[in-house]
């Protein structure tokens, strides 16, 4: 248990085994500095063939500007940037073998749909009846058949969005880069077209990277997913991997919901809390390391105080509900737990009862979904 | 105005019927009109009506003593025909055409670096490019007379490098290197405001999906662009072609443009309706193109 936990704090592209096959994109040591900022600062980072591959952040963490240097829009720094082994840190984006969606398309204005989608072809010189024969496949893969003599701005947000797919994926890139692909789409669509994008990529078996800065849309989509801080990488791992076990607390924090209570390690099995309660949190770290413990609310059960199951006696604190909100399917507590607030999602069908504010509770958990972060 | 707040209008007011909606919409068409009027009245006074003189005089007979406004014919549209006239017309279009075409290549690569640059830097060329505004346009002309007169910089540099001593004043080189330096910040700016409107982004793109940094330009840059290319080329080859100064000052005797041809009309021949009709075409060709590039879709310049 202790030895498969201590993989976790291990960061980078070791975390998740290596590819023996080459890479589709291989990125080593790569820095991105504009002026006096590292906007992408010492990266490693490995993407399989196939693989969908979401690179996530908040704004400004360098996620579009590693994407940008994959497609050849930036230069890197410093650095070894590798396609299919090949090296092509210095090659301009017409010579490597990747396409873009852009953020808000760049779809060209002045061309109907099918000069759009077609554009690729004919910029490579595929002669003209391939080209537009070609065109009309990928339209019709992505369900525009019929509007291909309309102009972008005739098309509503969405379809301009199939429009931008079909024309990167009509050069058959061996990797497809997204920058924020479903960004300016509303909800529904949002939700509508991942499901499409991720249908797509299984099909055409290619390599998709997509930035985005919306965890979810990152954690449904992707097979991996890279989360940025600063320029920085701070971890690379399976959704599962990035949500149940971040590498940090930043990570933690940004990765849906969480409480974070600090707290100082005592042993490999034991941590302290600020107010001195013991709590058990298995961890590999030494005795006397400032850590946190990230607790998701939907992981912690409430009851009344004195019902706590005994196998949950030492992973359990007690409180008093400060306030309650419904949510239909479920029941959202915070609950103060001395010196600060803990946050429960109580599932709303199966909870045998519900609690007021004032009530007084106890909270606890499974020792396996507590997660020690260091600080 | 203040009357509708007025309370009894205010009474009134709590319910709509159609022809409250009617009055308040004409009142929106009117919107500003006042405003405008001054304007209108100033092109009206001083650019219709001596535009009508014009075209009046332009059917009249010209008489020993001056002209005379009666008899009226088409005379005057008749001599357009001339071998003289078509060669003078021939000749100011074509230097009106290089002028422009030179002044597009000079202007355009101009344009988009200035465009690339940050703000502070853009800012900054914007005022290169208007500074010789500040001077008179006779002044500058004469300037240039200087620069290439016999014993000027031009010709001391040309017999110092061992060309011998070059003579370009009173050629249409020198009326070219004149239109050209005179009309280059009207074909910069128009081409800079549409060259900067362009989303970067797009040219990216098409880098992006294996365009040539020169098919980029062909394909999306140079299209986007067109506006600003349309705008700056009726700019200049409208000035151009009916230029009097530059050609009058840096032209030779024997190479008269349509500009001057059309002083001498007024001034020394005394031929009012033959004047008159060369500036009614003239004019006459320049509104068409104007009316056709913003028919075909141009937008504001």
């Amino acid at each position: 248990m202790t030895g498969a936990r201590c993989e976790r704090f291990s960061l980078g592209e070791g975390s998740t085994g290596g590819f023996v096959v080459t890479a589709a994109v291989d990125i080593k040591g790569v820095t991105k500095r504009f002026d006096d900022v590292y906007a992408v600062d010492d990266i490693d980072l490995s993407i399989a063939d196939g693989e969908f591959f979401a690179m996530l952040g908040p704004s400004g963490c360098g996620k579009t500007t590693t994407l940008r240097m994959i497609a050849g829009l930036e230069f890197p720094t410093m650095g070894s940037l590798k396609i299919f082994g090949e090296e092509v840190g210095t090659l301009p984006p017409n010579k490597r073998p990747v396409n873009t969606v852009f953020q808000n398309y760049a779809l060209f204005p002045h061309m109907s749909v099918l000069d759009n989608v077609s554009f690729g072809l004919r910029m490579n010189k595929v002669d003209k009846t391939t080209a537009a024969k070609k065109a009309h496949e990928l339209i019709e893969l992505v369900q525009l058949s019929g509007m291909e003599k309309r102009r972008p701005s005739q098309l509503s947000g969405g379809q301009q969005q199939r429009v931008a797919l079909a024309r990167a994926l009509v050069n058959e890139p061996k990797v497809l880069l997204l920058d924020e692909p479903l960004g300016a789409l509303d909800l529904k669509l949002r939700q509508e077209m991942q499901g499409e994008l991720k249908s797509l990529q299984r099909e055409l078996g290619v390599s998709f990277v997509f930035v985005t800065h919306d965890q979810e849309e990152a954690l449904t989509m992707a097979d991996r997913i890279a989360v940025m801080h600063n320029g920085k990488l701070l971890q690379v791992g399976t959704p599962e991997d990035i949500y149940e076990r971040p590498a940090n607390r930043f990570v933690a924090d940004f990765i849906g919901q969480t409480n974070l209570l600090d707290a100082v390690v005592e042993d490999d099995d034991m941590i302290i809390l600020e107010n001195g309660t013991r709590l058990m949190a298995p961890n590999p770290l030494p005795p006397g390391t400032k850590v946190a413990m990230s607790l998701r609310p939907e992981a912690v059960d409430i009851g009344p105080r004195g019902t706590v199951p005994a196998e949950h006696q030492k992973t359990s604190l007690e409180g008093v509900v400060e306030s309650m909100t419904y949510l239909g399917h479920a029941l959202d507590y915070t609950v103060k737990i001395g010196w600060i607030d803990l946050e429960v999602r109580a599932d709303a069908v199966h909870a045998e009862q519900r609690f007021q504010p004032g009530d007084e509770v106890a909270v606890w958990w499974d020792r396996t979904s507590d997660w020690v972060v260091a600080d | 105005m203040t009357a509708t707040l007025e309370p009894e209008a205010s009474i009134d007011a709590d319910v709509a019927t159609p022809e409250f909606e009617a009055a308040r919409e004409q009142q929106k068409r009117r919107q500003g009109l006042f405003m405008a009027l001054p304007a209108y009245l100033y092109l009206f006074v001083f650019f219709v009506i001596p535009l009508v003189i014009v075209i009046v005089y332009s059917f009249a007979t010209r008489t020993r003593f001056g002209t005379e406004l009666s008899g009226w014919n088409i005379d005057s549209y008749r001599r357009l025909g001339d071998p003289l006239v078509r060669d003078i017309l021939l000749r100011s279009t074509t230097l009106a055409v290089i002028t422009t075409l030179i002044c597009l290549l000079l202007a355009y690569p101009f344009a988009y670096y200035m465009s690339t640059r940050s703000e502070k830097t853009r800012n900054l060329m914007l005022v290169f490019v208007m500074i010789p505004f500040w001077t008179n346009f006779l002044v500058r002309n004469y300037a240039w007379r200087v620069i290439l007169g016999s014993d000027g910089p031009y010709s001391r540099l040309s017999e110092a490098i061992g060309f011998g001593e070059g003579r370009l004043l009173f050629t249409n080189v020198a009326v070219i290197l004149g239109l050209v330096y005179g009309f280059l910040p009207f074909m910069i700016l128009p081409l800079y405001a549409a060259i900067e409107r362009i989303d970067g982004r797009l040219l990216e793109a098409s880098r992006d999906l294996y365009a040539s940094g020169f098919q980029s330009f062909r394909h999306v840059l140079l299209p986007l662009s067109m506006p600003g290319v349309v705008a700056g080329s009726i700019l200049v080859f409208v000035p151009s072609l009916g230029a009097y100064v530059t050609p009058a000052i840096l032209g030779g005797a024997k190479t008269t443009l349509l500009g001057s041809y059309i002083v001498t009309q007024f001034l020394s021949a005394r031929d009012w309706p033959f004047g008159a009709a060369l500036s009614f075409v003239l004019m006459a060709v320049m509104l068409t193109s104007t009316i056709v590039y913003f028919r075909k879709g141009g937008r504001t310049l």
